[in-house]
């Protein structure tokens, strides 16, 4: 049923939901340990300026990683000077789209379940001679975990359905940068009914299977 | 071995405002904090295990000198050796009894090694957890969590026993068992005992030096009701502090 160029958007997809998911959830959880456990001035703002991605049109979104990223934005020039490589129209231009719309996933659901552990929990373990980083990996992220994941799992959907920032940043090259949802609107815009309907069915319905999953997570343990 | 403590600290929630400027001294084997909710008896704990920082003071248990603030002194809470009974517990609901005690013996990333295994061993047997050993927190009583909780303040060897309303969440039966196993305790670990409580028959039970709490927070001079054996003090906040120094 599915030839080689029709399983290639699945592939894509795949690996750039999955390459970004993994990016922030790293980033994410950092980010949502300091914004629960650490006071710094500028945090609300930081807070604010995580979550923009949330709700920003994605073309704006793309737009400020064309303007970074891009061949005349710093860092875009500075990884064209030093490593001769340009991220414009690449699946990895692609997956770090995907990961600024996914961080603020991660931060909201991660900074939810680390302010949901008591610190009487991580300064028992305190008075028991750990030091910061035995509580953290010893306590608050076992106490914690379920609802980062949770989180995870709500950005790999976001990510998997990402096409404005992506659209803009790595284009739309079937078997390079065509990912799922801008095949679908290739395949919708020549009429291609069967294939649209195929790859409508498939992204439905691994996203209530992300959605049902991170909910059991949600559900409290203890 | 002298416990003492003279601390200022202020609190402000929005424009409520609440002081703390406690002194004293105490020899005993137990000394109990008393007073209305709300005067700052748990913020003094606090202060004593190092969770929260006075604003200045200083504090002492025997010979060593765990914050001065003029000496720019703050022994960070992992180092204080300090056993703390919070008045919840706050067992790791995702460690089981024996993980819970040997929380404090355990390093990251490296396996308890066969001396910090007796040492568990050993407080599963004097308090006897044989039975629940694999249990978790949640599949517990409230007075086996409370023990469970002692036995996992006492595995490193605190210097000093801090508990908050230890007897508070149990009924009353359990109380007297939770006492005489405290006593006990005491005796076998032989380490200075600093408790919160409003209730006269804690008082009695434990003869110790008792600190009074007014409302404002601050302490008055008060006699022990025990033996007389301990000596009690309240001094003013000024010359405590001074008689801290020397």
């Amino acid at each position: 049923m599915f030839n080689v160029i029709e399983l290639s958007p699945l592939l894509i997809t795949l690996k750039v939901a999955g390459l970004a998911t993994c990016a922030a959830l790293v980033a994410g959880t950092a980010l949502a340990y300091a914004l629960s456990h650490k006071s710094f001035p500028g945090r609300d703002w930081l807070d604010a300026f995580l979550t923009l991605p949330l709700v920003l049109p994605p073309t704006v979104l793309g737009y400020y990683i064309i303007v970074v990223m891009g061949r005349n934005g710093f860092i875009g020039r500075w990884l064209e000077q030093y490593f001769g490589i340009s991220l414009m129209f690449t699946w990895q231009g692609a997956v770090i789209a995907a990961s600024i719309v996914s961080l603020p996933m991660v931060i909201k659901s991660a900074r939810a379940a680390f302010e949901g552990v008591s610190s009487d929990f991580e300064n028992a373990a305190r008075t028991l001679g750990q030091s910061e980083t035995s509580v953290f990996f010893r306590v608050t992220l076992p106490l914690a975990w379920r609802g980062i994941l949770a989180g995870a799992m709500l950005a790999f959907a976001r990510a998997m359905g990402e096409f404005g920032a992506t659209l803009m940043v790595a284009g739309d090259l079937p078997g390079r940068t065509q990912t799922l949802s801008l095949a679908i609107y290739d395949a919708v815009e020549a009429g291609n009914d069967t294939l649209s309907m195929q790859l409508v069915i498939f992204t439905s319905i691994v996203c209530i299977i992300m959605l049902v999953f991170s909910g059991r997570l949600l559900r409290t343990e203890y | 071995m002298t416990t003492r403590v003279c601390i200022k600290k202020t609190l402000t929630s929005g424009n409520r405002r609440f002081n703390l400027d406690i002194s004293f001294a105490s020899s005993g084997y137990y000394t109990i904090l008393s007073g209305p909710s709300g005067s700052g008896k748990s913020l003094t704990l606090r202060c004593i295990a190092g969770i929260e920082t006075p604003d200045s003071g200083q504090i002492e248990i025997g010979e060593r000198v765990l914050f001065d603030s003029e000496g720019r002194i703050n022994v960070p809470v992992r180092e204080r050796r300090v056993g703390y009974l919070f008045q919840d517990y706050a067992l790791f609901p995702h460690l089981n009894v024996v993980e819970n005690i040997g929380f404090g013996l355990k390093k990251l990333l490296r396996p308890l090694s066969g001396q910090d295994k007796v040492k568990i061993a050993e407080l599963v047997e004097i308090f006897g957890f044989k039975e629940m050993a694999d249990s978790l927190p949640r599949d517990l009583s409230g007075g086996q969590r409370q023990r469970v909780a002692l036995a996992r303040a006492l595995v490193n060897h605190p210097s000093v026993l801090l508990l908050d309303e230890p007897f508070s969440a149990l009924d009353h039966s359990l109380r007297e068992k939770m006492r005489a196993e405290l006593k006990a305790v005491q005796a076998r670990f032989n380490i200075p005992v600093i408790l919160i409580s409003h209730e006269p028959a804690d008082i009695r039970a434990f003869e110790g030096d008792i600190v009074e709490y007014s409302g404002k927070g601050a302490a008055h001079k008060n006699s022990s009701s025990g033996t007389g054996l301990f000596s009690i003090s309240g001094y003013s906040t000024e010359a405590s502090c001074q008689k801290i120094r020397h």
